[in-house]
């Protein structure tokens, strides 16, 4: 018997992807690209996804791309937007694909500015929590409580004490029409919401879990699991933002953080008792998203 | 159609003219006026095109650059901390080949805080991969953009080109300028239509990883493309002056060099001046002449070894430093000089950074003391001009 297949059949990426074994990125761009199509073109800043799709003259996707510098996706995203519309060309999905760092530091002025001048795009942001692609730096994205290669364990300082920046809320204040947030261990959802994204005009925005084996300290078949984990834990909730509208779209089944925590090295080093903390700001951010769900913002 | 404007205008009309079809750009004294006028065309209908009102500099070059690779004609302007915000971009964009024109007003960088005429900003890009062009007056600003562009689009060049003008000199000083008929401009500027450009159905990567091995091929073919553009600037500006009946000289404007005994190398407005200078010299029979530096890159090297086969001595005018070195545009005409037999005596002038005026005065007494300099045999390398605490002889 056929298995049944939930997600669209057609493949937008080739074999030959340099990503390491078990790489959360892939599949955010599989799956991106499953819900976009192939009338899109993806700008590609410094990240690891300005690498994995080959070296010159390959491409593993089915799409073009535009790699540009480090902070400038939003000002890219906004050059061929404006370039297609002056010539015509209509009917373009034009995309933004930035790592976490890329986006919420050094990229976060562009995005602001494509984002407040309503770029037609989608701006998708795949989120490893570090700088993955230089070998395991914090970023503003970095959760509390993990090891990174600049916020080693020791006795001084230890791990990351600054919690992740709330790129979904910094998107809100922006007013765009629409943000969600998607997980490769529920494609389903992704898919649903890239479609929703390309239907929607204006600026779009995507952020996406991204499980990184090597930066996490986990087993590269862990991925999925650990990616399911973030939903179902509450650490990493699935919910989309409509016109202001706050809508969750998988609850999740409300498992201890530390299911999610004890997968990956780079959370060994904590005490219960800081575990325990992330489970109370856990709980204090997921309250406030129901409240925003029934609110309706 | 003959009009009084101000270098800014001028940019705006050279760019209005050249149809350009995406303008990003952020405010920046003194290139506002810039800005303002291109989103008035663009918000009247007069220029069609896509106005976009970016957060930086960085990003309105990063802009240009994706809407270029789309193939749109596009256009900026900026100045001294715009442009060097935009540093990065702008070897991204010559390293893309992509023949982006942008006016760059000239002014000096801070601290302390200065808004006025310099060129530390220009020369700390000369090697981006960038045509430069420095411009005397504010025709020079209209028509080097058109002609820029037209040199830049060919096949053989595809590189971006900075026309540069004096802040405030010519920034915001109006002066006649016959502004060309669209109907001749465009018989003179074909539509821009590269061989390449993103596009739906054809899945390439626009600047993609290199490795070693594939790496300095692409270094080497924009250093062949700037080779190029050295004839190509000529070819295409004696076109334009059969259409247009003008021309500004080349990459190197001589002014009554043909039999100088010394000669006077600087670029910008100031060689305006220098022109009356020279002509009051001519008068009491002293044989000098001005050697316009119109294009820094690329570099008149033939033109300026050429030139110093003739002449006895060469004062270098920068209006900008190179610490530790000297004068950028001293240390390139200074190499150039002495790549040929003859070794005229040198000197290097630092004069007008964060827009000092640069007096008639001070240019003769710079054409007299590269005289005397000769007589002596022996050339003092760098002397700053007209300095608080240095001899008083420059006041």
């Amino acid at each position: 018997m056929m298995p049944k297949i939930t997600i669209p059949e057609e493949e937008f990426t080739y074999p030959g992807s340099t990503g390491c074994p078990g790489c959360g990125a892939n599949l955010v761009m599989r799956y991106l690209l499953k819900g976009l199509g192939d009338r899109t073109m993806v700008s590609i800043p410094a990240c690891c996804w300005a690498v994995m799709p080959g070296y010159w003259p390959s491409n593993c996707l089915k799409v073009p791309l535009l790699y540009t510098a480090f902070e400038a996706t939003g000002a890219a995203i906004s050059g061929l937007r404006a370039a297609l519309d002056i010539k015509g060309v209509e009917g373009v999905t034009v995309v933004g694909f930035a790592g976490d760092g890329g986006t919420v530091d050094i990229g976060l002025q562009a995005l602001s500015g494509a984002a407040e001048r309503r770029t037609d795009a989608i701006y998708v942001m795949y989120d490893n929590e570090a700088y993955m692609n230089t070998g395991i730096q914090r970023s503003g994205s970095t959760p509390w409580g993990a090891w990174t290669t600049t916020t080693p364990i020791g006795t001084n300082h230890g791990f990351k004490h600054e919690p992740k920046k709330d790129i979904m809320a910094i998107m809100q204040a922006h007013r765009i029409p629409y943000a969600a947030t998607v997980s490769i261990a529920h494609p389903e959802d992704f898919i649903k919401k890239a479609e929703r994204a390309r239907a929607t005009k204006g600026f779009r925005f995507i952020h996406a879990l991204s499980p990184c084996p090597p930066g996490w300290r986990m087993n590269p078949r862990s991925t999925i699991e650990v990616a399911r984990l973030a939903v179902d834990t509450h650490m990493f909730p699935l919910y989309e933002i409509e016109n202001g509208r706050v809508r969750i779209t998988k609850k999740g089944k409300g498992l201890p953080v530390s299911e999610y925590l004890k997968l990956q090295g780079r959370f060994a080093h904590l005490t219960e008792q800081e575990v325990a903390a992330i489970q109370m700001a856990v709980d204090e951010s997921w309250k406030m998203l129901l409240a925003k769900e029934s609110s309706g913002t | 159609m003959r009009s009084v404007m101000t270098g800014n205008y001028a940019s705006a009309y050279g760019a209005k003219l050249a149809r350009a079809e995406v303008i990003a750009a952020y405010p920046i004294t003194p290139q506002t006026a810039i800005v303002e006028k291109l989103a008035e065309f663009v918000q009247t209908g007069e220029l069609r095109a896509k106005f976009i009102p970016v957060e930086s500099e960085h990003s309105a070059m990063a802009a240009c650059i994706a809407a270029e690779t789309a193939g749109a004609r596009t256009y900026t302007a900026t100045s001294s901390h715009g442009l060097t915000l935009m540093h990065e971009v702008l070897m991204w964009a010559s390293g893309a080949r992509l023949p982006i024109v942008m006016t760059n007003v000239s002014r000096a960088m801070a601290p302390p805080w200065s808004v006025w005429a310099d060129h530390m900003d220009s020369i700390a890009q000369r090697d981006t991969g960038w045509l430069q062009f420095f411009c005397q007056s504010n025709q020079e600003v209209l028509d080097t953009i058109i002609i820029a562009y037209k040199v830049c689009e060919s096949r053989g060049v595809m590189l971006p080109a900075m026309v540069i003008e004096d802040a405030f000199i010519l920034s915001h000083t109006s002066e006649p300028v016959d502004v060309p008929d669209q109907e001749l401009v465009d018989s003179f500027l074909p539509a821009y239509s590269p061989e390449l450009k993103i596009e739906v159905g054809k899945p390439m990567g626009f600047g993609s990883l290199v490795k070693p091995d594939q790496y300095m091929e692409f270094r080497y073919k924009a250093a062949l493309a700037m080779n190029e553009a050295h004839d190509r600037i000529l070819r295409v500006e004696k076109e334009f002056s059969n259409i247009f009946g003008r021309d500004h000289g080349g990459l190197l404007e001589l002014y009554k060099c043909s039999d100088a005994d010394f000669v006077l190398v600087a670029a910008g407005s100031v060689a305006a001046t220098a022109k009356d200078v020279v002509d009051a010299f001519r008068a009491k029979g002293s044989k000098v002449g001005l050697a316009r530096l119109r294009a820094f890159r690329p570099f008149p090297h033939d033109e300026i070894r050429a030139l110093a086969s003739k002449v006895e001595g060469i004062a270098v005018l920068d209006r900008s430093y190179t610490f530790g070195a000297g004068g950028a545009m001293f240390t390139e005409v200074e190499a150039s000089a002495y790549s040929g037999q003859k070794k005229p005596v040198m000197k290097n002038y630092i004069a007008g950074l964060g827009g000092r005026d640069i007096t008639p005065k001070i240019l003769g007494l710079i054409l007299e003391d590269i005289q005397v300099a000769a007589r002596r045999g022996a050339a003092n390398d760098i002397e700053w001009v007209d300095v608080a605490g240095l001899p008083r002889r420059w006041r």
